[in-house]
């Protein structure tokens, strides 16, 4: 097999087994990089030289039998997480040439466990989209295609830099965030699989904020155990964030295949939503089928506010978003335009340097907070909000865990859904209210639709309890036996 | 008798708040570890969290939270244990991420109130409305060049207390008196050095006029005034201000203004209209604040004694009268000062001498209590001369001043000199004689009835002894002979 075929379970154990190096593993993924990405644009950044020495001191590490638990293994890392020394833009303009000194807590923690970032990938800018068209450095392709159908097709958002990368074995893993479902959504559309863990597991430290009650990174991989092994790193208390929470990091990887014996698995009405395509109600039926077999009691519940959640996310999330994208200003960092006056220049720098989607978010987030319209607008949606987590929270009294689709349809193709932006906000439908309640929640590739595309599985669980997620998933996973590549990828590239 | 301005229509009453901005006393800023002391050259006091780097976090400074519940407790005001903060957005140069962290809707002191004391003894209680902690901006400096401006960003994220009273103060007087208390409480409590020409500590001044049984009429803030005593000037002129549109026909406009103090004068800043819509909301970087009542108690256990109960703890053991008290504990270096000086000793002539010769002194040569060049123990040591009938009270002020120029002690003092006191009856028998004789006129003139010449005895007795005669027995041997 391929090392950009590997999983990072089997890359892990072959490092081990000094069945490659390290070295022929990074540079196996970088030669793919090189071949695929002028046509992908995963990855806005390739670090490729760093790459390949981290890669040889892994290898020392290797030999001394002092590896670590990512030692060795080529991540993707989201263009949204700083990187010490490494250009760090948020798909923006108006961060374009921007070289924190400083790296964030989870790419920190991925390092200190040995893993070599092969490159910072592409997202939608400051992560707002679900497509990944509204990068500054250009949309990424989905390396999926439709049966007999050459159309570039999105690879979702706002995590698509890194789900291409993963998918097309440009990495084997890579970090995601998550705001409305901007791992789970992507990962569904590129058929892999991805995890946002509950609010406050991994650490917003050094991330680039777009709405910070919302915002958690996340792993994004090809199994669920690869997604164990990455969040086994990332997830962990950290008191440079003051919403990251000090509570025991589990063992992860020992839930994946665990016994679902018992478990209790609940299916939200509300989530048989209008638009909703009959190949993923057909796919989210055999889930329900799968996890029957595999034991568990299968439960009915309801989220009644789910309606609310997008309404309630478009109100939030750009109000944060608008408040948090107020430091680029050209002032201390950043691209500036210069102007006449302090105005002026604010002016110009920030037409230049954000885009249409961005400047979108901030008129509206500024809008729902001004005087005379936050009570109707932002302090309604706390309410709402609050009515979306108690539905969880009193689902979870009597189930386990959720199974809904991640996403109404299967990747669509650039150009489609553009006129309209809240056409674009549907894809979020099923996401958001979890990251509305803060709960953890995985996307399962569980099979192909008709035009033979990916169709994924959510996974909601409650709060910290990610280990549920992580057996029912592997449980799906196999079940499934998604085995399916895309067309577009590092084997086939040779 | 209360303050009134008059205007052709009649009597104005003034009525004043005031929004106090104290810096905090720490040693990091509010929600980084950059270093919060004053000065420094410019941007060497800044993290990048101060700096609205992207990805960085707040996180709360606990000391500076203990710092606005100790203030809180020193204001004998409610702690609230849980309290938020928002977010207040606007943009300028010297706020580096276009918002300032600030608890708006839920602060962490809520109702207090200070007791102020008047010149004619008048003693008032001025309630506070809130206490809440907020992030200080940077410094945009205009006067460097003349095309560009400078940020300095080592205040940015300083902590800050902002401390609003309630509309009670109706008077210029009044308002400096709250100053001066407020101030006086926070220097106590060590949570704020109230250095004004500093900025660490700085007023936004409410001002309205009403005519007597008026509710309050619209109000003026005068932004950002610096010293006690402009306070005092802007309340003035702005009311004058405001009662001659009223008198006019016209309508004050509430809007913000600046004073200016070389033309004794305020200007508008900007209208209501004009205001900045500071869209808050929460601050989702940060939890609410949720404080324990245990550890407010243990604050409070820790708490220093206030003013006001020193003031009266003095007049009770000390048996001095109340402005003698105030006076010694306007500062917590005096009244310790005092408290040596007075300990075991006579208590009243100890405030004597530390509130008279000691703060002219003091006065004169531009000193604080701190670096007086007589101490406590010093001072101490001169009484017990006095005590002990080593020197009388006219040699004291002369060891006093010797004390003052050489720092030595009282005693090496009255022995380089040779001022004890001469209690030797035969001696000053003799100067008695000796002055009786010469002003044998006079001694004709008092025993005529000039009752009043016996001082003029005493003088010249003491004169011919250099002073250094007991003055009882000068008076008793004067008695005696005449």
């Amino acid at each position: 097999m391929s090392l950009t075929e590997l999983t990072i379970a089997d890359a892990a154990a072959g490092l081990r087994a000094r069945k490659f190096s390290a070295v022929e593993l990074v540079r196996a993924h970088t030669d793919a990089i090189a071949a695929l990405n002028p046509r992908l644009n995963a990855y806005i950044t390739t670090t490729s030289d760093a790459a390949l020495q981290a890669a040889t001191h892994a290898d020392e590490a290797l030999a001394k039998g002092e590896a670590k638990p990512l030692t060795g293994i080529p991540l993707g890392i989201k263009d949204l997480f700083c990187t010490s020394g490494v250009r760090t833009t948020a798909a923006s303009n108006i961060l374009k040439n921007f070289v924190p000194p400083y790296e964030s807590t989870v790419t920190a923690n991925l390092l200190r466990d040995g893993a070599v970032f092969v490159g910072k990938t592409n997202l939608d800018e400051f992560a707002m989209g679900s497509a990944n068209i509204t990068s500054a450095f250009g949309p990424v392709e989905n390396p999926w295609k439709r049966n007999g159908d050459d159309a570039a097709l999105v690879p979702g958002g706002s995590s698509g830099g890194s789900a291409a990368a993963v998918a097309a074995g440009l990495a084997m893993g890579a970090t995601g965030t998550d705001t409305g479902g901007s791992i789970r959504q992507p990962a569904a559309y590129c058929g892999i699989v991805g995890l946002k863990p509950t609010y406050g597991r991994c650490s917003r430290f050094g991330t680039i904020a777009y709405a910070s009650s919302l915002d958690q990174a996340g792993p994004m991989a090809r199994s669920v155990r690869d997604c164990a092994i990455m969040l086994q790193s990332m997830a962990g208390f950290d008191v440079r964030d003051s919403t990251s929470v000090n509570c025991d990091v589990p063992d992860y990887s020992a839930a994946v295949g665990r016994s679902l014996k018992g478990l209790k698995v609940g299916i939200p009405a509300e989530y048989r939503a209008e638009g909703l395509s009959a190949e993923i109600e057909a796919a989210w039926q055999r889930g329900i089928e799968w996890l029957k077999a595999a034991g568990c009691e299968i439960v009915d519940v309801s989220l009644p506010h789910t309606k609310y959640g997008l309404a309630t996310y478009y109100i939030v999330a750009p109000a944060e978003c608008s408040s948090n994208l107020a430091r680029y200003d050209g002032l201390r960092f950043g691209e500036r335009v210069p102007g006449d006056t302090l105005d002026a220049m604010y002016e110009a720098t920030r037409r230049a340097g954000f885009g249409p989607e961005v400047r979108r978010r901030i008129m509206m987030g500024t809008y729902v907070l001004s005087a005379g319209y936050y009570d109707a607008y932002y302090l309604k949606a706390q309410k709402v909000r609050s009515l979306i987590r108690r539905d969880f929270t009193e689902s979870f009294q009597k189930v386990d865990v959720l199974l809904t689709p991640t996403a109404p349809t299967p990747a669509f193709a650039q150009g489609e859904k553009t006129d309209d932006p809240v056409q674009m906000y549907l894809n979020d439908i099923f996401t958001v209210p979890a990251s509305m309640a803060g709960m953890p929640a995985m996307s399962v590739p569980v099979g192909l639709g008709a035009t033979g595309l990916p169709l994924g599985l959510q996974l909601i669980g409650r709060p910290f309890d990610e280990e549920t997620l992580l057996a029912a998933g592997s449980a799906l996973e196999s079940a499934a036996g998604f085995t399916h590549r895309p067309v577009i990828r590092a084997e086939g590239a040779k | 008798m209360s303050y009134t301005l008059e205007g052709r229509t009649g009597t104005w009453e003034i009525v004043v708040g005031l929004e106090v901005h104290a810096q905090v006393i720490s040693h990091s800023k509010l929600f980084s570890g950059a270093s919060a002391s004053y000065g420094g050259e410019p941007n060497t006091h800044v993290s990048l969290v101060d700096a609205g780097f992207p990805g960085m976090l707040p996180v709360l400074n606990h000391e500076c939270v203990a710092q606005a519940i100790r203030t809180g407790l020193g204001l004998r005001a409610r702690i609230n244990l849980e309290s938020r903060f928002d977010r207040k957005n606007y943009f300028y140069a010297d706020l580096p991420t276009g918002y300032q962290i600030s608890q708006f809707t839920h602060p962490i002191v809520g109702e207090g109130t200070v007791e102020i004391e008047l010149s004619d003894g008048t003693v008032r209680h001025i309630g506070i409305t809130r206490l809440h902690m907020e992030q200080d901006a940077g410094k945009s400096m205009h006067d460097q060049d003349p095309t560009r401006s400078f940020i300095d960003l080592n205040r940015a994220g300083v902590a800050l207390m902002e401390i609003v009273s309630e509309p009670d103060i109706r008077s210029p007087e009044e308002a400096g008196a709250y100053l001066r208390k407020l101030r006086q409480i926070l220097r106590y409590l060590g949570t704020c050095d109230g250095n004004m020409e500093e900025g660490s500590m700085r007023a936004d001044v409410n001002v309205s006029v009403r005519k007597a049984g008026e509710p309050f009429r619209t109000r003026c803030e005068i932004k950002n005034v610096n010293s006690i005593r402009y306070v005092m000037h802007a309340i003035e002129v702005e009311a004058t201000r405001q009662i001659e549109v009223w008198e006019d026909g016209g309508e004050v406009d509430q809007e913000t203004r600046l004073f200016d103090p070389s033309r004794n004068e305020t200007r508008s800043l900007r209208s209501k209209e004009d205001a900045h819509d500071y869209r808050y909301f929460p601050d989702p970087d940060l939890l609410p604040l949720v404080v324990e009542q245990t550890w407010v108690d243990e604050l409070e256990r820790a708490l220093p004694e206030l003013p006001d109960d020193k003031r009266d703890r003095f007049i009770k053991q000390y048996g001095i009268p109340r402005y003698d008290a105030s006076v010694l504990v306007a500062e917590q270096a005096i009244a310790d000062y005092y408290e040596e000086v007075a300990k075991g000793r006579d208590s009243r002539l100890a405030a004597n001498w530390v509130t008279g010769d000691l703060f002219g002194a003091l006065n004169r040569t531009g000193r604080s209590i701190q670096d007086s060049p007589i101490s406590a123990q010093a001072l101490g040591g001169m009484l017990d001369l006095m005590a002990d009938k080593t020197i009388n009270g006219k040699i004291a002020k002369e060891v006093f001043e010797d004390m003052l120029e050489t720092g030595d002690s009282a005693a090496d003092i009255v022995e380089r000199k040779g001022l004890k006191q001469v209690t030797d009856t035969g001696a000053i028998d003799a100067a008695v004689a000796d002055v009786l004789a010469r002003n044998a006129d006079k001694v004709e003139e008092y025993r005529g009835g000039k009752d009043r010449l016996f001082g003029f005895f005493v003088g010249q007795v003491m004169k011919a002894m250099a002073g250094k005669a007991n003055p009882a027995i000068v008076n008793e041997a004067l008695k005696k002979v005449l």
